[in-house]
């Protein structure tokens, strides 16, 4: 690619044809302020907060949006681009309530740090409320348009990254806001739940329905026996929380943070991600072999059943029965593990973290009960397990290591790559070649399906058997297989798909910002911890192998079904 | 309920336009008088549009209404003479009588509440318009007396 050389404040720069100004600042240190521009988006000058001089230009313009070009001369500093700047933001935060105390983005507000960057010391105009009120409609997001500072991210993030569409830009001029149609809440709508508005919001306009209350309820419930799972996801992101970069892994710390909460047993969904394998695994050899219906899709991530019951309910025969691994979890603590260790299941309360939202919605389906108890009584995101760390004054950081309880807290390194775009696929694999084969995988790391395109293909040889699966992350990219299923150019036998972008390590649950970048450290701190587990395929976990010798029998038995399976429903485009 | 099956001619008829939904609101806001959750919602449907970008379309041009209008329409003049003599407080005391924001109509259907620009009558401000009657020197107290006698006609006559 071409580069063009350009002058900011006097300082030459060099950067390849096509970079924002925005972006080409950043290489001579300056910080251009900016509220609407998210690096995972196109730009949509919205806030005018980043706007500069360009020498010849009587107008100032927007650096998120105004490309860097040969000999141009960019000041980002002059009194008129303060001036504006300010203006700028004094209009926004003259329109926004300013309770942050009380704010779920106290720690985390971007509009806060700009006005901090700007040295806003008053604003100069009269506070005017925003149109809209609390929407708590949905069980997984909601949104106060009262905080609302339109800079569109959401709209956006879940038009074009997720294809959903459930939020829109309405109305014009002083009037704008976003809204549903016809103002219905997000519960009341085709919203999938998946939180992605949530992680680029700059301000609290958009959070998680809390579950914190519920749990503190049952943690100080002497009658009840607690226990936690915590999802792959989580251990390569919660440190975040805490001020840790991101990619640290923080699995041991988790685990103890957990046990100071009150918890009476610390356990892992990766311990059923293993068992997704084994039960999603025979399930597809079944297929093949009995001529079932294919290509099989994967069901572990609730935001993409919410999409195809939503937006293709016509293939919802491709989709796997199987329970998420959140689910699977659930079912199996109010019966195997209340059987072990003879706690009556009806006190037993399943409190799971998650890197997700939409794990909310899914707890709270009548179908996730099979075993005459809800499987999962309350969901906390990652956020929000952090955020009650802190209220006990636990620094995450500081913390011993320590390990899971078993059984249900065995797992392997299969089960943590579940948290990565491609991981139940890479999971699968291992399992489904030793089984087909009788032979072991000499190399389990199939990195054909490892990456952050939105769309990867790979055809994997099982012994002359040759399995062709694809992987897609982010709702749009799965609308693109969904699109090719329909025509009927899907020759794939396997297809996983995650709802969030990067899989569940940039699920909606997780701590806020996000970016390609750091989902990137939080993918290679999973494959590390993959890495760093002696067993790696799923159907070597000990646990597992016990749990079907005592319990289930074998995959995809009677028992099995009945507490492992689900089935889905048919729904619109245009309401809940 | 209308009948729908006309929106699918009107976008038949639209078939070879390059961006043909303003037109096509158009014509289905002639043919049905507003543009109603299920209306726009057909819409979607042939057009494979989302929902969201018809709403917002439907909301930028103010020629389109989505909402049924009230039997009166309540219209306060929001510009700086009349905001400077209380037309806020005036306004505010309205919409809390009538439990509804500028550009909604009240649950029963008598009124909806708009704003409007300087209608000229600054010497007698603050100002509003009921239907076409026009009501100066508003206090609080006296506008929302204005609309308790519009609802009382409205009874009686019903
Ligand atoms: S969004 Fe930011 S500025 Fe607004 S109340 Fe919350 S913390 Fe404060
Ligand atoms: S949760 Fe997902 S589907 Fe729902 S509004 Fe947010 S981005 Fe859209
Ligand atoms: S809700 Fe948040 S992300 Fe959406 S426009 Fe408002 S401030 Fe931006
Ligand atoms: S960041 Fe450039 S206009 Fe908002
Ligand atoms: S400003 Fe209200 S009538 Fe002129």
């Amino acid at each position: 690619m071409d580069n063009v050389t350009l002058t900011i404040d006097g300082r030459k720069v060099t950067v390849p044809a096509g970079t924002s100004v925005l972006d080409a600042a950043e290489q001579v240190q300056v910080n251009i302020p900016r509220l609407c521009h998210h690096p995972d988006l196109p730009p949509v000058s919205a806030c005018r907060l980043c706007v500069v001089e360009i020498k010849g230009d009587r107008l100032l313009r927007t650096a998120c949006s105004w490309k860097a070009s040969e000999g141009m001369e960019v000041t980002t500093n002059s009194k008129v681009v303060r001036e504006s700047r300010k203006i700028a933001m004094e209009l926004l935060l003259s329109r926004h309530p300013m309770r942050c105390t009380e704010c779920v983005r106290n720690g985390s507000c971007e509009l806060r740090a700009v006005a901090d960057q700007l040295g806003i010391r008053e604003i100069s105009f009269e506070y005017r409320e925003r149109k809209g009120s609390l929407d708590t409609s949905s069980l997984a997001v909601v949104r106060d348009p009262s905080k609302c500072i339109l800079c569109r991210r959401c709209v956006q993030t879940c038009t074009m990254v997720q294809s959903v569409s459930a939020l829109g830009m309405e109305s014009r001029g002083y009037d704008v806001w976003v809204d549903t149609p016809f103002g219905k809440g997000l519960g009341d709508v085709a919203c999938v739940a998946c939180g992605q508005c949530i992680d680029r919001c700059p301000v609290g306009a958009l959070y998680e329905n809390s579950h914190i209350q519920r749990v503190w309820d049952a943690l100080d419930n002497p009658n009840l026996h607690v226990v936690v799972q915590t999802a792959p996801a989580v251990r390569a992101a919660i440190g975040e929380e805490f001020g840790m970069p991101a990619g640290s892994l923080v699995t041991d710390k988790l685990v103890a943070g957990l046990r100071r909460l009150g918890f009476d047993k610390v356990f892992d969904t990766d311990f059923t991600a293993d068992l997704t394998i084994l039960e999603e695994g025979y399930e597809l050899l079944g297929r093949i072999k009995n001529g079932g219906t294919l290509p099989l899709l994967t069901s572990c991530s609730p935001g993409w059943i919410n999409f195809i019951e939503h937006f293709y309910p016509q293939l919802l025969p491709h989709v796997s029965s199987c329970k998420s691994p959140q689910q699977m979890f659930g079912a199996l603590a109010k019966t195997y593990y209340a059987e072990k260790s003879g706690v009556n299941p009806e006190n037993i309360y399943v409190v799971s973290i998650m890197p997700c939202t939409a794990k909310k919605y899914e707890s709270d389906r009548a179908e996730m009960s099979s075993s005459g108890f809800r499987d999962v009584d309350a969901v906390l995101t990652t956020r929000e397990a952090a955020t009650m760390m802190k209220q006990i004054g636990i620094n995450l950081p500081d913390l011993p290591n320590e390990d899971y309880d078993a059984p249900l807290g065995i797992s392997t390194g299969a089960a943590v790559i579940f948290g990565n775009t491609g991981g139940v696929m890479e999971a699968a694999l291992r399992t489904v070649y030793e089984v087909v084969t009788k032979k072991p995988l000499d190399n389990v790391e199939i990195k054909a399906v490892r990456g952050m395109e939105g769309v990867r293909e790979a055809e994997v040889d099982l012994d002359g058997l040759k399995v062709r699966a694809a992987v897609a992350n982010g709702l749009a990219n799965a609308r693109q297989l969904m699109e090719k299923i329909v025509a009927g150019e899907a020759n794939y036998h396997f297809i996983e798909i995650m709802a969030c972008p990067g899989g569940c390590i940039g699920g909606g649950g997780q701590p806020v910002p996000t970016s390609l970048e750091i989902r990137k450290k939080r993918a290679e701190a999973i494959y590390k911890a993959d890495r760093g587990i002696k067993i790696r395929k799923s159907h070597e976990n000990p646990a597992v192998q016990q749990l079907y010798k005592e319990f289930l029998g074998e995959p995809n038995s009677h028992k099995a079904h009945d507490l492992l399976h689900t089935h889905y429903k048919e729904k619109t485009p245009y309401t809940a | 309920m209308p009948d729908l099956n006309k929106i699918d001619k009107i976008i038949k008829s639209y078939e070879n336009t390059r961006t043909p939904l303003i037109y096509i609101l158009k014509d289905v806001q002639k043919e049905y008088g507003l543009l109603s959750d299920e209306i726009l919602t057909r819409v979607a449907k042939k057009t494979a549009i989302p929902l969201s970008e018809i709403y917002g379309v439907a909301t930028f041009y103010s020629l389109f209404t989505t909402t049924a209008k009230g039997k009166h329409i309540v219209r306060c003049c929001n510009n700086a003479p009349c905001h400077v003599k209380g037309s806020k407080e005036v306004l505010d005391h309205i919409k809390s009588y009538l439990g509804v924001e500028t550009g909604e109509t009240t649950a029963d259907g008598s009124f909806t509440l708009e704003f409007t620009s300087c209608l000229g009558l600054c010497a007698v401000a603050p100002v509003m318009m009921v239907d076409n009657e026009v009501y100066g020197n508003l206090t609080p107290e006296k506008a929302v007396a204005i609309l308790k006698d519009y609802k009382m006609k409205g009874t009686s006559n019903a």
